[in-house]
Formats: structure tokens, sequence, C-alpha cells
């Protein structure tokens, strides 16, 4: 599933829509420590977290996520906001708890959605 | 690309918003080179872990990089405290970070961890009330 694909399917909120949609997204991954988040997300990922500062942005470019997905309502500060439509990154919405929006993305990659 | 390539940049003590732009860079310009997207990640972790670290810990400092064909080298070097206790420094989890730091979400005692993890060389030169330099290599 690509970017683009997981925007269309319209789980999640479009918050910011970056470049490289076409990016094939490799796996979920849930964090709010970032320093942990730096070391440990996969490439390709999407990263669901509520974590919503500068710093999320920068992690997400150096550590190469797909997209990144707020959860629980979170919304990035005015200065993320401007990062990310800076650099493009893609960044989604959501009201779900952090582990519900990661297992959307988990069935939607194992071909098990409901 | 026979000779080095070398990149300087200053980095800013307690600048938060700021942090990670010269890693930004030196990503963008190693794409431009064609470096493998691995070489890359490696290089732009390790080198943002070690710019936290120069914002949190450190007055700021500056970062060199030289490219070559062969690796590249990063060195960091800032006029800060000084790591009086490396070998627990090194330890995943030991943090001397302020609550303001947590609270933005570092400060999980991972850093250093995380340099090592991801390059493959480091060297720590330290000096209680002198200040710091680390140089890494990732190999190409």
């Amino acid at each position: 599933m690509t970017v683009q694909e997981l925007l269309d399917s319209r789980i999640f909120s479009a918050v910011n829509v970056g470049d490289a949609l076409d990016r094939e997204i490799t796996v979920p991954f849930c964090c709010d420590l970032l320093s942990i988040a730096m070391g440990r997300a996969p490439a390709g990922c999407a990263w669901v977290t509520v974590m919503g500062n500068m710093n999320t942005l920068a992690v997400a470019t150096l550590a190469d996520a797909a997209c990144i997905i707020m959860a629980e309502g979170a919304v990035l500060d005015e200065a993320a906001m401007k990062k990310a439509k800076d650099q493009e990154i893609t960044v989604m919405g959501t009201e779900l708890p952090i582990f519900d929006a990661a297992l959307k993305i988990h069935e939607r990659l194992s071909g098990k959605q409901a | 690309m026979d000779e080095a390539i070398v990149l300087k940049y200053e980095i800013s003590p307690d600048d938060f918003t700021r942090a990670g732009e010269a890693s930004s860079d030196v990503k963008g310009k190693l794409k431009q080179l064609g470096v493998s997207p691995e070489a890359i990640r490696k290089v732009a972790i390790a080198m943002y872990e070690g710019e936290i670290n120069m914002v949190i810990h450190a007055k700021g400092g500056e970062i060199t990089v030289e490219i070559t064909p062969a690796q590249i080298k990063m060195i960091l070097a800032d006029v800060g405290p000084g790591i009086p206790d490396v070998e627990q420094a090194m330890k995943a989890g030991y943090s001397t970070a302020p609550d303001e730091v947590r609270s933005l979400g570092f400060g999980a005692g991972m850093g250093l961890p995380n340099m090592k993890k991801y390059t493959d060389s480091m060297t720590i030169d330290t000096t209680v009330g002198v200040g710091t330099t680390i140089t890494m290599t990732v190999e190409l």
C-alpha cells in the first residue's frame, strides 16, 4: 500500500499532503519517545504518534518514515505544521487511539481489512 | 569524486527548532551524490542524535562531514561540559537531560547508543570542563 492509497482509503484525515506519495508503506510503527523512534523506526514505516512538535518531523525525515499519523486527535503545533509543508512530509490525523490506528494500517497491509 | 567533499555546520545551543537542519542538509547532499539509502539513513540518524546532544548538553559546536568514495566521516566537536563517565553514558537508558528536554520526547538515554549502533566506528574524546569531540564513520 502506498501513502497515496492510505490517503485515499479515508481511514485518516489529511493534515498535510507531501511528496513521495507513491512510496510503499512497509509497516506501522508506534512510539512517542523520539529518542526511541529515531533508532527503531523502520524505513518506509507509517509512524503513529501523539507527539506533534518540530522534532517529530525531523525524526520522520531522518529515519526515513513514509508518513506520520497523528493519533488520539493530537495536532501538529504551528512550527511543526510549517515544517511539514516546507519539507513536504505527509501527515494524517485520527481520533483513534495509537494501537487502533496502527491496527488499521496493519490490516490494510496484510489484506485483512474489515 | 576523487577528493574528499568537506561540509561544515555551526550548531546553535538551546535551539530545538533548528536541531536537525544540519543532518537534513547532509542527507540531501548524500542523496544528490547517489549514496545508497541505507548509508544515508545511518548517517542521518547518527548525526541527528549527535546534533541533539550538542543542543541539549553543550553550548552548541561544530560538525564537520568528510565524504569520500570509501566512507563518510562525521566529526562533532563541542566546548560543552564533557562526559564524566563515558561507559555509563553509553548505556541505553542513562540520561542527564533536563525535564524540559524530556517533554519534547528526547532524553531517553538512547542518543549515544544509537550513534554507535548506526555507525561502523565511533570514538569519543572528552575532557570534563573542556568539551567533547565525537568522530563517527559510515563505510560505503
